[in-house]
């Protein structure tokens, strides 16, 4: 006989990272067993430990299960269009450089729909975070194909097995030029919350892909239990091999996980590129955007937006 | 988790002592926190939350040892732990060590 | 207040359109600008680059049209005043993203120097085939304005209007040039910066603890706060509630869509702008708008002389289309003549609000060159009988 748990002694004690989440949003819509909540935990805690003034945090996602990180973060927070996380933060981040701009957002998102976006974002060094949630999947939409679904693997889109090579991230990443490469599965939440202080401590164009269990989708599909049973798949199959090649760090289905930090350079970003060629290039007439961005804000303008609209009636 | 050899200085270190907290109405029953507690201090009640799922309660009073795995690894943030040492703050000092309180319950989002 | 002198190029000078169109963002305070490389406009993005490094603005040419018009979004929401630039297959490809502008209420411009289309169409030349796009390209409900330049002039002056209206409604605006006005040179005034009113990004007073980012105001547009500011707000392209929370549901939708749509319709009568000569009286009157109101104005020349009585009203903003003014002149005259480098656009928002009291007789062009004032001057006799 079982019975609602009773309210022994009610404490008024709130979990420790609740300062960096939209409580009023709590709980979230992830599935049980879903790793997503682990990797948002992970990520407030590094920022956290890094002390990095949150108020000049930005945080973008693109759609997906991954996607909805964004919307329970208590950060300046956007949820953008398909795949377009990675411009949408290119422009936060030129529009204001002073700004710490992650992109969270998942496989299908970043390296399918978007992976023109995110090659290119790589090949500049922009200056962005991107934490790539990997559930091997398209959760969201009913758990069709992704770039990364490995071989074999059963989709709704593939109901025979996937016969598509998936993609290999970490190479990718390091190929198109990113300067930090790092891959942990929810499991190694340490290791994951350390490499996350580490890439935030870092510029240019850092990527961190965090495999993550895909309970109603992944899992179910291909009958391997739930996202618990994954994790325990996750302990015994990944492997740590710190500055292992990435070009053979291939995910092969049910098979062992390399983890590890691949790629750590100090590179000149994007910005740093730009400032130092027209320097070069134009000397005394170069005018950089001040870090606080290029708005053009009138500071003795006292008038609110009624009145400007109504200033213009009366024209 | 069992050590699979005993340290050589385990006389004099002190182990941290910690208490769990959990907010059962925000569990979804994953079990990740009762299956990677280090000293498997959890089990998954037969209880139901608000919700129809297994909130995990402490069996194993007084062996916590703070490690915070169950608040890293919990994707639904609805367990932590806190320090249970004397010199900690409040309430901690005067009820048994390792036990379970009750968090503040999940607010209930009306949208 | 007056803009940012740094990037006014004031004098007389001798410009094609695009890239007065350039200099007129410019001057209107636009510092990010994010483009891809499309015939005829490319121009203006050259244009800025040139000059961007001068005057403290961030170009950076992305990797296709949707990364651009992402990167304008994204831009805006730090405070910044954005632009990216295109024609017909790159508009196509920034739909989606300007329907997240117009969700997110960011403001922005987005010039088309329209071409010959469809599809890849005739890249060098002519058209005016894409109005009906600049209203109805991205899916949903949705508004915003167009505006429609005629000539370089106007290119670099109508920029800084296009600009201030996107400020004060929070929309992105659609200004549709075409390469005849892109490629052609004129002469273009450009004032002293004590001269150039602008809207300069209007930021919410209230304090983070009260402030939600969709309440909006008396006349429906909400308070912005931008992204650095600690405001710590959380915007969606999903159907929201004042909190920027996505929130499912039929109500949410009512109260959220429903305002975008408010937003230009209540405020129409401020936004609509045309110019209106010889009306009174008219027998005739042409609708036109772009290159071909220049073209317009030899064929009712020639109608006049041979005693036509002929009015023109020439757009200047495009959407919202100004109804009121086209519904009284049905009452009074026989037929509107349109004139449009296009096989029928505008001329349906005529004949839709013209009810049947008035003809609304088209001279359609494919594209590729503008009209010939002869083919006006036929619809116009045409007309009068």
């Amino acid at each position: 006989m079982s019975t609602v748990m009773e309210q022994t002694k009610p404490a008024t004690e709130e979990h420790p990272i609740a300062p960096y989440l939209r409580m009023d949003r709590i709980p979230h819509i992830w599935c049980p067993t879903c790793g997503i909540g682990t990797v948002v935990k992970c990520y407030a805690t590094a920022l956290g430990e890094s002390e990095v003034d949150l108020d000049k945090v930005s945080i973008v996602s693109g759609i997906g299960c991954t996607g909805r990180v964004a919307g329970y973060m208590k950060l300046d927070a956007f949820h953008t269009t398909h795949g377009r996380a990675i411009p949408f933060a290119t422009g936060l981040k030129l529009g204001r450089p002073e700004l710490m701009v992650t992109v969270f957002s998942g496989d299908g998102d970043l390296v399918g729909i978007g992976g023109n976006h995110f090659i290119h974002a790589a090949r500049r060094r922009m200056d962005l975070l991107v934490v790539l949630v990997n559930n091997f999947i398209y959760g969201m939409t009913g758990g069709q194909n992704a770039p990364t679904t490995p071989l074999t693997a059963r989709t709704s889109t593939m109901p025979y097995g996937n016969f598509e090579p998936p993609f290999n991230l970490p190479h990718l990443a390091a190929s198109c030029g990113a300067t930090y490469v790092a891959r942990w599965t929810c499991l190694h939440t340490r290791r994951l919350t350390r490499s996350f202080k580490e890439a935030i401590a870092r510029k240019g164009f850092r990527f961190i892909e965090v495999i993550a269990p895909c309970s109603t989708l992944y899992a179910r599909l291909n009958r391997l239990g739930t996202g618990f049973n994954l994790m325990q798949f996750y302990h015994d199959n990944a492997e740590i091999m710190h500055g292992a090649d990435p070009s053979k760090v291939d995910i092969g289905y049910q098979d062992k996980i390399v983890c590890g930090k691949f790629v750590d350079e100090e590179l000149p970003t994007m910005l740093e590129l730009m400032n130092a060629h027209y320097e070069k290039t134009l000397g005394d007439k170069y005018v950089p955007m001040s870090p606080e961005g290029g708005m053009i804000h009138d500071p003795d303008q006292s008038r609110d937006r009624e009145e400007v609209a109504a200033s213009r009636r009366d024209d | 988790m069992k050590y699979w050899r005993r340290p050589l200085d385990l006389d004099q270190v002190k182990v941290p002592r910690g208490e769990v907290v959990i907010i059962a109405e925000r569990c979804k029953g994953c079990g990740f926190c009762v299956e990677y507690c280090p000293k498997d201090v959890l089990v998954m009640s037969d209880k139901f939350n608000r919700k129809g799922y297994h909130p995990p309660e402490v069996v194993k009073n007084g062996e916590c040892v703070n490690c915070g795995l169950c608040e890293m690894i919990c994707p639904d943030f609805a367990i932590f732990s806190v320090s249970a040492d004397e010199g900690s703050e409040g309430e901690t000092a005067a009820e048994p060590v390792g036990s379970v309180r009750q968090g503040e319950a999940a607010k209930e989002d009306d949208n | 207040m007056k803009t940012d002198p740094a990037g006014v190029l004031t004098g007389t000078h001798y410009l094609d359109g695009d890239f007065a169109c350039g200099e007129g963002a410019m001057a209107a305070g636009c510092r990010f600008v994010a483009g891809y490389p499309i015939t005829p406009s490319t121009e203006v993005v050259e244009r800025i680059s040139r000059r961007f490094p001068m005057i403290g603005g961030t170009f950076i040419q992305m990797e296709d049209e949707l990364a651009s018009m992402a990167a304008v979004v994204g831009a805006s929401w730090t405070g910044t005043k954005s632009l990216t630039v295109t024609s017909g297959p790159g508009f196509s490809l920034m739909m989606e993203n300007i329907g997240l502008g117009a969700m997110m209420e960011t403001p922005c411009v987005v010039v088309n120097v329209q071409r010959g289309g469809p599809s890849t169409g005739l890249p060098t030349m002519t058209g005016q085939a894409d109005m009906m796009q600049a209203r109805w390209g991205s899916h949903g409900d949705y508004e915003l304005i167009a505006m429609s330049p005629q000539s370089p002039q106007e290119a670099f002056d109508l920029m800084i209007d296009a600009f201030n209206l996107s400020e004060i409604y929070r929309v992105p605006v659609m200004f549709m040039t075409d390469e005849c006005v892109g490629h052609m040179t004129e002469k273009v005034v450009i004032p002293p910066a004590e001269e150039i009113e602008i809207v300069p990004r209007i930021l919410t007073r209230t304090p983070p603890e009260d402030y939600l980012p969709y309440r909006a105001n008396g006349n429906d547009v909400p308070e912005f706060a931008r992204a650095g500011d600690g405001y710590r707000f959380h915007t969606t392209g999903l159907t929201h509630d004042e909190r920027g929370y996505p929130v499912m549901s039929a109500e949410c939708q009512e109260k959220c869509v429903h305002r975008l749509i408010n937003k230009i319709k209540n405020n129409a009568d401020k936004i609509v702008r045309f110019e209106e000569e010889e009306t009174d009286g008219a027998d005739v009157v042409l609708v036109t708008y772009g290159i071909t109101a220049r073209v317009a104005q030899m064929g009712a020349q020639l109608a006049r002389e041979r005693g036509v009585k002929v009015g023109m009203i020439r757009l200047i903003v495009v959407w919202p289309f100004p109804e009121k003014r086209i519904r009284e002149l049905a009452d009074k005259i026989n037929a509107f003549v349109v004139p449009e480098i296009n096989y029928g656009q505008i001329v349906l928002e005529v004949e839709r609000c013209a009810g049947g009291k008035a003809g609304a007789i088209l001279v359609p062009h494919g594209g590729g060159g503008v009209h010939d004032p002869n083919d006006i001057l036929d619809a116009i006799m045409g007309a009068v009988k």
